[in-house]
């Protein structure tokens, strides 16, 4: 049997969230309180271009990289699906950013107050392909307590940028960083500055 | 004393190496379509039968494709790399099995729309 184009289902459009930050500051536990599925992981067998190469000197300059991601899903409605990807945390690991930032409709700093320096690095790369980004301070029980504006300073963030306090394993928490996420790209993006 | 760097044996027969490339018989780019990790896929007809010359792995994407599924999706129910599924998928799309949508482009970010079918989506969660 062969089914007429017009009888075919039509198809929820993806989008995608970064969830990135220093090892163990959360992501993987993000992922999972607001995902409707345990947090699920892929491979994918990646190109690095010559990445501190210079492409003229040797065939090393290509290489391939397998990288595991954590991510989930969240279905919204019959339009859409939104997936959350945890970014690899090492940063031999950038070229992947690249490819996982591309397209995407922002992304989730998450910062253990514990290791604040830990996630200098996702901000500078998020700061520096203009991809819309928030912070948000996993609170972990015992982790010395930041004012919003400590953090601010000590990450040296635009004051656009939102900050929000967090309980990563907690769903109700890490909705309301989405969320707050999604305003802040649609400010950004939807209706740029002047218009 | 060999080299530490020269392959053995049984570093080729691992496994978890070979599986992929068997399945796919050795083909690492899909024959159409490009495929982006969330790209999504949904079964379309009838599950074909034993004769139809597909392979238990395309079967198996076909079943978990009833309802709407994305490449990583698929790759991490399979247990395969998401490159492998790229392949399969193009082998079902090319037989008209599946049907497939690319995700949003960055372009597509500035549409005010989607902004709030996202936001309510949440809020309804």
């Amino acid at each position: 049997m062969v089914f007429a184009r017009s009888e075919r289902p039509r198809l929820p459009t993806a989008i995608k969230i970064l969830v990135a930050g220093g090892f163990g500051a959360g992501k993987t536990t993000m992922v999972g309180a607001v995902s409707e599925t345990r947090p699920l992981r892929t491979e994918e067998v990646l190109t690095d271009r010559g990445v501190g190469v210079d492409d003229l000197t040797s065939v090393e300059a290509k290489r391939t990289t397998t990288v595991a991601m954590d991510f989930g899903r969240i279905t919204l409605g019959n339009d859409y699906v939104l997936y959350l990807f945890g970014t690899p945390g090492q940063e031999r690991f950038w070229f992947v950013w690249d490819e996982l930032a591309e397209g995407s409709l922002g992304a989730v700093i998450l910062a253990d107050t514990r290791r604040l320096a830990d996630c200098f690095p996702s901000v500078d790369y998020f700061e520096r392909r203009g991809t819309p980004f928030v912070v948000a301070v996993n609170c972990f029980e015992g982790s010395p307590s930041f004012e919003m504006d400590e953090v601010r300073l000590a990450l040296q963030l635009n004051p656009a940028v939102p900050i929000i306090m967090c309980d990563a394993r907690k769903r109700e928490s890490s909705r309301e960083v989405l969320i707050s996420l999604v305003k802040h790209s649609a400010r950004l993006r939807a209706e740029p500055v002047g218009s | 004393m060999r080299g530490t760097d020269e392959p053995t044996d049984e570093h080729w027969l691992d496994p978890e190496i070979i599986r992929p490339y068997v399945v796919t018989r050795g083909r690492t780019q899909p024959a159409h379509g490009r495929f982006d990790l969330i790209s999504m896929a949904l079964a379309i007809g009838p599950l074909p039968g034993p004769d139809a010359g597909l392979d238990p792995e395309h079967l198996r994407i076909l079943q978990l494709c009833r309802e709407p599924k994305s490449v990583a999706e698929i790759a991490a129910y399979l247990d395969l790399p998401a490159g492998t599924i790229r392949v399969l998928l193009g082998d079902l799309f090319d037989r008209e099995l599946v049907s497939a949508q690319e995700p949003r482009s960055e372009v597509d970010m500035h549409d005010m729309k989607m902004y709030r079918a996202v936001l309510d989506g949440l809020r309804s969660l």
